[in-house]
């Protein structure tokens, strides 16, 4: 702008320097005041913040007494006034007319109850070790500056779901395979070497003879990992004695992981130009949405067995499952990308996968990142429905310890239910401060 | 397109005829079959499903078909709206469980839309402390679920409420207490009628004042006082009728006694912990959509209208409010379509919504699970599909139009 004004336009604002050297003409700025005490420090944020007008200063009254009701009548009831040790109910009841706060006491002996449920004392390290794993999972996934991330997605999609089956139910995740004999088992593995050697030999990785190795590969794996687990000797644990939060863990965690694929093709399906395809995913997927997630787990659970053939039996825990994976599939849709991104594709000669798997997929998912972790947070607290269905889950968990007789206390359920309130609130918050991030991080990255 | 391809590739020789390409390689043909499949695909599940429930149901000599709908149900149903008794039908069943929802649903939306807005404003207010209390409700409410404040609050603090001889009275006349809230009954004289139809006559004369004004304001440039013209034809002209007709509406007071209370209307806990228990969650969800609807409209659009000289009334009214609601009414619409799809979550506590009448206690005692899933899902569906067709419209109406 300044270049294209005329030398003279700006001269009576540019004083040249060295013409004023008269004694009374201030050479150097004034040093500036310290602002006034009534606009800074302490007093200067309340008067800003809280006291700035008539209707602020009312504001202030009320929501200082809504404050003043609340917070010191919560930390009376979870801390000071909480019973924190005790073996029974004598420890909480009402002594004296006085009423203790929170029954912590109460917690702490149910605490196990809570996160295995009726799972066998004695293997309860294999839950344990379970929530290691997922753990080292869910770091692996979350931390966006994790080492071989790609490894990463290959344990969090393939490897943890089946050890985890595996882990938990005591059964074989690779007896699929138990049916060969061990003389085809030690053929196919021979095979895979020979073809190894070949390919070494001909230098041709991404032919017929590589896809060939690959294939053995996987398959020699699942045979190793059968012999391997059968080796272990862990006892089958039926799924109507899992309980607790492991349960919600694992319909989440199940959930999470599964509801991504089949949700992302949805999504493409519904923006698909082919109309059965469009028809069929906006069928389900509205259908899906109108109806409520507990109609879907009735639907589950009473339906379901009906639909089986005969003899066909389907575990109450995996029909919960099928209910909760079919209503929150839908939800992890994708947002829609300006319509140059695929014509430029398109104008590069890709085809549809190449085009969505190269350029439309990496960017709508990065987009959504944060809707699809907001969605699982949903899934999350979805997953206490079970227990409207008879699932044991941990909600269900807390039901069943806080009717107990032992514990028959005035504070028994409002301690219960803090807790699971607590519980809840971690992993939703945790989740919602991860998304919150990233959606940040995108953010900056997509600044110019 | 293809004859852009043709051209193209014309100037390599090949000629003008569209390239020969093997069909799995054509995206038309290839579509096709890809569409084929899927289609078999589809109808085969659906038919084998139903093969299967078909054999499953006869094995297990359960009826089918819809004629359990006249059966006697023979339960009862506590809260009801419309007559029903332990000798009707099932579906009087259904219809009880259907209005249960639908008033569960319309109290519940109208109370979580005013504590909705209210928190949502709180959390942009400049005043530090309303703000971070509006947060901490948002936070704390969203990242718990519903089932949880819903069983805290029915299990927890209605159920903790004391027996019916210490009632909490709450000003007003009504009682609180174990067996729930009990609040006067209004009783309405028979010239009562006279004030709804002065009502009625009232908003009729303002809304068609509204539109005229606007029409004016349209073509002259003038304002009209809409809202004082208003305030006088729908509640002073109802008021002085009121009074003119010898105040027709009394009401019957719920009375105390060593045992029992008397009189008034009792609203049953179930009703009172779903409601409270849903409009707190609803709320919170709907003050996060009026503040990103009141934070999506920039600064410079209240900046350009101070510069034309608006004051901060006029400025909300006219450039704030109809700017922000236009995002704001679509996630609204679904919240309080979630809502209405969460209040099924009765069954957890035990109110007779639709689904615990009708998917628990008829699916139990007819096992007819198909139909009775099936009529329950159809009936949320059409209110879903209902309202998003709705909005639809509402949407199309009121998208911006851009250059």
């Amino acid at each position: 702008m300044d270049e294209n004004l005329a030398p003279g336009a700006l001269a009576g604002q540019m004083a040249p320097t060295g013409a004023l050297q008269h004694a009374y003409v201030q050479n150097e700025p004034a040093v500036s005041l310290p602002p006034p005490a009534s606009m800074v420090g302490v007093i200067g944020w309340l008067r800003a913040n809280l006291l700035s007008s008539p209707g602020n200063i009312a504001l202030t009254i009320i929501a200082a007494l809504i404050a003043f009701w609340l917070i010191p009548g919560f930390i009376k009831f979870l801390i000071t006034d909480a019973v924190w040790s005790g073996a029974d109910r004598e420890a909480c009841i009402t002594k004296n007319g006085i009423t203790p706060g929170a029954c912590w006491a109460f917690v702490r002996d149910r605490y196990s109850f809570f996160i295995y449920g009726f799972y066998p004392f004695d293997q309860r390290w294999r839950v344990d070790l379970f929530f290691v794993l997922g753990a080292l999972g869910v770091t692996w996934m979350l931390w966006l500056g994790a080492p071989r991330r790609d490894i990463g997605l290959f344990y969090f999609i393939i490897a943890l779901p089946l050890v985890s089956y595996g882990l938990l139910s005591g059964n074989n995740p690779f007896g699929f395979v138990s049916f060969a004999p061990q003389w085809l088992k030690a053929t196919a593995c021979l095979l895979v070497f020979l073809f190894a050697y070949l390919m070494n030999q001909s230098d041709d990785s991404k032919g017929a003879l590589g896809f060939m190795t690959l294939f053995g590969f996987i398959i020699s794996g699942v045979l190793l990992a059968e012999n391997a687990w059968s080796l272990l000797k862990l006892s089958p644990v039926e799924t109507s004695k899992w309980g607790g939060l492991m349960v919600t863990l694992v319909v989440a965690g199940v959930g999470i992981v599964a509801s991504l694929p089949l949700g992302i093709l949805l999504a493409l399906g519904r923006r698909s130009k082919l109309p059965v395809v469009k028809f069929f995913s906006v069928m389900f997927i509205e259908f899906v949405r109108g109806v409520p997630l507990i109609t879907v787990l009735f639907m589950a659970n009473t339906m379901l067995p009906l639909f089986m053939p005969d003899g066909w039996h389907v575990d109450k825990l995996l029909r919960a499952l099928v209910g909760i994976y079919m209503a929150e599939v839908v939800r992890a849709g994708l947002q829609a990308l300006p319509k140059g991104q695929y014509e430029g594709a398109m104008a590069v000669g890709l085809g549809y996968w190449q085009m969505m798997r190269l350029i439309i997929l990496p960017q709508a998912l990065k987009v959504t990142i944060p809707n699809i972790v907001n969605t699982y947070i949903g899934l999350f607290k979805d997953t206490s429905l079970l227990l409207i269905v008879g699932i044991f889950d941990f909600l269900k968990a807390i039901e069943t310890a806080r009717i107990d007789p032992q514990w028959a206390a005035p504070t028994t359920s409002p301690t219960g239910y803090a807790f699971a309130a607590i519980v809840y609130f971690i992993f939703c918050y945790g989740m919602a401060s991860y998304a919150r991030a990233t959606e940040r991080r995108l953010s900056v990255a997509d600044k110019r | 397109m293809s004859s852009v391809d043709a051209r193209t590739s014309g100037a390599q020789g090949v000629g003008v005829e569209k390239p020969r390409v093997a069909f799995w390689n054509d995206p038309e043909k290839r579509g096709y079959i890809f569409q084929a499949v899927l289609f078999a695909a589809v109808i085969y599940f659906f038919w084998a499903a139903f093969d299967n429930a078909r054999d499953n149901l006869v094995k297990q000599k359960i009826a089918s078909g819809f004629g359990f709908w006249n059966n006697t149900a023979g339960f009862d149903i506590g809260q009801r709206l419309i007559p029903y008794e332990t000798t009707s039908t099932y579906g009087q069943a259904f219809w009880v469980g259907l209005t249960n929802t639908l008033l569960v649903a319309v109290v519940g939306i109208v109370l979580a839309t005013f504590l909705g807005f209210i928190i949502g404003v709180a959390r942009l207010s400049k005043n530090w402390l309303v703000q971070k209390l509006a947060t901490i409700y948002v936070e704390a409410i969203r990242n718990t679920p519903l089932l949880l404040q819903l069983l805290f609050w029915y299990n927890a603090v209605l159920k903790a409420l004391p027996e019916v001889k210490e009632s909490v009275a709450i000003p007003g006349g009504s009682f609180l207490n174990t067996r729930g809230l009990f609040v006067p009954e209004p009783v309405f004289a028979a010239n009562f009628s006279w004030v709804l139809y002065t009502l009625l006559a009232g908003l009729v004369g303002y809304v068609s004042y509204g539109r005229w004004a606007r029409l004016k304001q349209e073509k002259t440039g003038e304002q009209s006082p809409v809202l004082k013209v208003g305030f006088g034809l729908v509640i002073l002209f109802p008021l002085a009728v009121y009074f003119l007709a010898g105040q027709p509406l009394s009401f019957n007071y719920p009375d105390l006694g060593r045992f029992n209370i008397r009189g008034g209307v009792q609203v049953y806990p179930e009703f009172v912990a779903l409601v409270v228990g849903l409009t707190i969650y609803t709320a919170a969800f709907i003050a996060e959509a009026v503040r990103a609807g009141i934070q999506a409209v920039s600064k410079g659009q209240t900046e350009a209208a101070y510069a034309l000289g608006l004051r901060p009334g006029p400025t909300l009214d006219l450039v704030v409010i109809p700017q922000a609601m236009r995002v704001i009414i679509p996630p609204l619409t679904s919240n309080y379509l979630n809502l209405t799809k969460n209040s099924s979550l009765a069954v957890a506590i035990g109110y007779p919504d639709l689904v615990q009448v009708f998917t628990g206690t008829v699916l139990n005692q007819t096992g007819q699970a198909v139909e009775v899933v099936v009529i329950t899902m159809a009936v949320y569906l059409t209110i879903s599909l209902t309202t998003s067709m709705f909005m639809n419209w509402y949407n199309a109406r009121k998208a911006l139009i851009e250059r």
